[in-house]
């Protein structure tokens, strides 16, 4: 009888994710031309060519070295932010973390037109008050760069990542860095053998989210990379609306959800299997 | 002067006093209990004597030494919190060799060392399990012997027995009294159980609202309590002609102060009784000895000998 409770959920779990999903794996096998459009056949032309021509092999590469270093990024500033902000006192607390979550909560298109705006080419803000001071000699390269949209992104999912180390922070027991102290550990000895290892399962998920976010990010990659500079999920909106190749967006955008499905159930196998015996 | 003294120590948050003007000493090899109601200081006190709480005045000398001067970290005194703060990431032999790898102390010792501690506990066969896989009392043994095995000039337990239930305490405060006597570590415990300071201590301080009303070895404070406060605490009393007399001591006999008594109850081992008389409700706890007791509606006099 329970079963039946959720056959709801299952319906609209089948009816807006597996079915259009089926749909598109199918279409990955469809021909497209400029003139006559999509013929439903069955033919591997489209995989073919992402595979065949390099310029997917980079755009992949491009897509995925981006989230990994967002990822990384992320959690070398997440984490420690974490931690600040759980030794806050209350009033502190509050409006701190207000401030972390604030990208959040504005939205993605006006936070990173804001970025497009403070290093935006000559006219940026910082690039002309960094210029008429001399201290750089030409403007520091934003838009269309991967640092530009490394940037972007760090500053978007950071959030994930302070939630995700502080629920885990949140489960220490207080006294324990005490503990520590007592056995005669200085403060750089309880930040790295205590604290790291029990935040660790929470940079561990925090960093899959962000991953599996800044891999399939779409709005931050579109505004700073344009046409030029294109990933996966640029490409795969392109290739929908302007390009109107539909099969072939769809290879790439099954590839997409394959690599990043792969990579986050790895991720979590992992840490399950490590951390199971130690956190239950 | 003694091995552990508190002079005047105080702590104030705000305008709330925690720990007022308490004035103690420790001797060496010493068990002695902070023994009070929730809420009198005992915590804080502990935690100032670890450093963890900056006292707001007074001194903490060891052997003579300013205890205040010197870092939490190297006090080298052994904490056992109320919490136990295991390090759960740690394996058991992990978490009791911590101290001493913050010792500096080679790998062999530091084994030979965790093995001893653990056998003393009587852990030693969970020494690759993690504190997730124990039970409690386990955890808090671990916690004991991660205390001990750096060899503390002083032990500070913090209720370290009140997350067990009834029989494990009791089992637990043996074994704790028996390892305290072979290790002969001074030791400060800190509990609102009046039974278990009285059967492991030394000597007991009973502290409330901050003050300590009484010091002294257990049954000195039992028989001659200082204070109205001390006498509650510590066990059933009554109060007849203005003397209080613990309800023990008080017999059945052919004349004395007359009653009747309102309510018996048996607990087993012996006989809690109720009784009305001219100088109001009187408790009377008789040892069951198997002998016929006055029922509840008899007619009674209570003697008590002079105490
Ligand atoms: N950090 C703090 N800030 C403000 N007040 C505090 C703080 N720590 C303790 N107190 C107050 O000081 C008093 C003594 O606290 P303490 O923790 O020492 O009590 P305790 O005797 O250990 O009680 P319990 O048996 O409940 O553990 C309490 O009234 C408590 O509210
Ligand atoms: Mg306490």
């Amino acid at each position: 009888m329970a079963y039946l409770l959720s056959l709801p959920a299952l319906l609209l779990f089948a009816g807006v994710v597996v079915i259009p999903l089926a749909m598109t794996v199918i279409l990955t096998f469809h021909d497209w031309g400029q003139y006559k459009g999509i013929e439903p056949v069955f033919i591997l032309k489209n995989w073919r060519e992402v595979f065949g021509d390099p310029y997917y092999g980079e755009m992949f590469g491009r897509t995925f070295r981006i989230a990994l270093i967002v990822t990384v990024l992320a959690a070398l500033f997440g984490a420690p932010e974490a931690y600040i902000l759980n030794r806050m006192k209350s009033p502190w607390r509050g409006i701190f973390l207000l401030v972390v979550l604030g990208p959040l909560l504005i939205s993605v298109v006006a936070r990173t037109l804001g970025w497009a705006l403070l290093f935006g080419g000559n006219s940026g803000l910082v690039n002309k008050v960094l210029l008429s001071l001399g201290v750089i000699s030409g403007a520091i390269p934003f838009m269309f760069t991967e640092t530009g949209m490394v940037v972007a992104l760090v500053h978007v999912l950071m959030p994930y990542m302070v939630l995700s180390v502080w629920a885990a922070l949140q489960r220490l027991d207080p006294q324990i860095e005490n503990a520590a102290v007592a056995l005669g550990a200085g403060p750089l000895t309880v930040l790295r053998r205590i604290v790291l290892p029990q935040a660790m399962p929470g940079i561990l998920s925090g960093g899959v989210i962000v991953f599996a976010l800044a891999a399939s990010a779409f709005a931050t990659p579109a505004i700073i990379g344009g046409r030029r500079l294109k990933v996966a999920s640029t490409l795969v909106y392109d290739e929908f609306l302007n390009t109107l190749n539909w099969p072939l967006g769809a290879v790439v955008a099954v590839l997409l959800l394959a690599a990043l499905a792969m990579i986050v159930i790895g991720a979590n196998r992992l840490v399950e299997r490590r951390y199971a015996q130690v956190f239950g | 002067m003694a091995f552990l003294a508190l002079d005047n120590l105080t702590k104030s948050f705000g305008s709330h006093i925690a720990v007022d003007r308490l004035t103690l000493g420790v001797e060496k090899g010493e068990f002695v209990s902070l023994l009070g109601p929730s809420g009198c200081g005992k915590t804080t006190t502990l935690q100032m004597i670890a450093g963890f709480v900056e006292p707001s005045a007074g001194a903490i000398t060891l052997e003579g030494r300013n205890l205040r001067a010197v870092k939490p970290a190297k006090r080298g005194l052994g904490i056992v919190f109320q919490s136990y703060a295991l390090f759960p990431h740690m394996t058991v032999a992990e978490n009791v060799s911590f101290g001493l790898e913050m010792q500096g102390i080679a790998a062999a010792e530091r084994a030979r060392r965790v093995g001893e501690t653990l056998d003393l506990v009587g852990l030693g066969e969970f020494a690759g399990r993690f504190p997730r896989q124990l039970s409690g009392g386990q955890q808090q043994r671990v916690a004991l012997a991660r205390a001990l095995v750096i060899r503390p000039q002083i032990l500070l337990l913090d209720e370290p027995l009140s997350n067990l239930d009834a029989k494990l305490r009791e089992e637990m405060q043996i074994e704790l009294r028996q390892i305290q006597r072979t290790v002969g570590t001074t030791t400060i415990l800190v509990t609102h159980d009046q039974g278990e300071a009285m059967a492991l201590s030394d000597r007991i301080v009973v502290m409330n609202h901050g003050r300590a009303e009484q010091i002294g070895p257990p049954h000195e404070a039992y028989e001659r309590p200082a204070t109205a406060f001390v006498a509650g605490f510590l066990g059933k009393t009554n109060l007849v002609n203005g003397a209080s007399v613990r309800p023990e001591r008080i017999s059945f006999a052919a004349s004395g102060l007359a009653g009747t008594v309102k309510t018996r109850i048996f607990q087993g081992n012996h006989w809690l009784y109720q009784v009305d008389t001219a100088d109001g409700l009187v408790t009377v706890i008789r040892q069951n000895t198997g002998e016929a007791m006055p029922e509840e509606g008899a007619a009674v006099h209570l003697a008590w000998g002079a105490s």
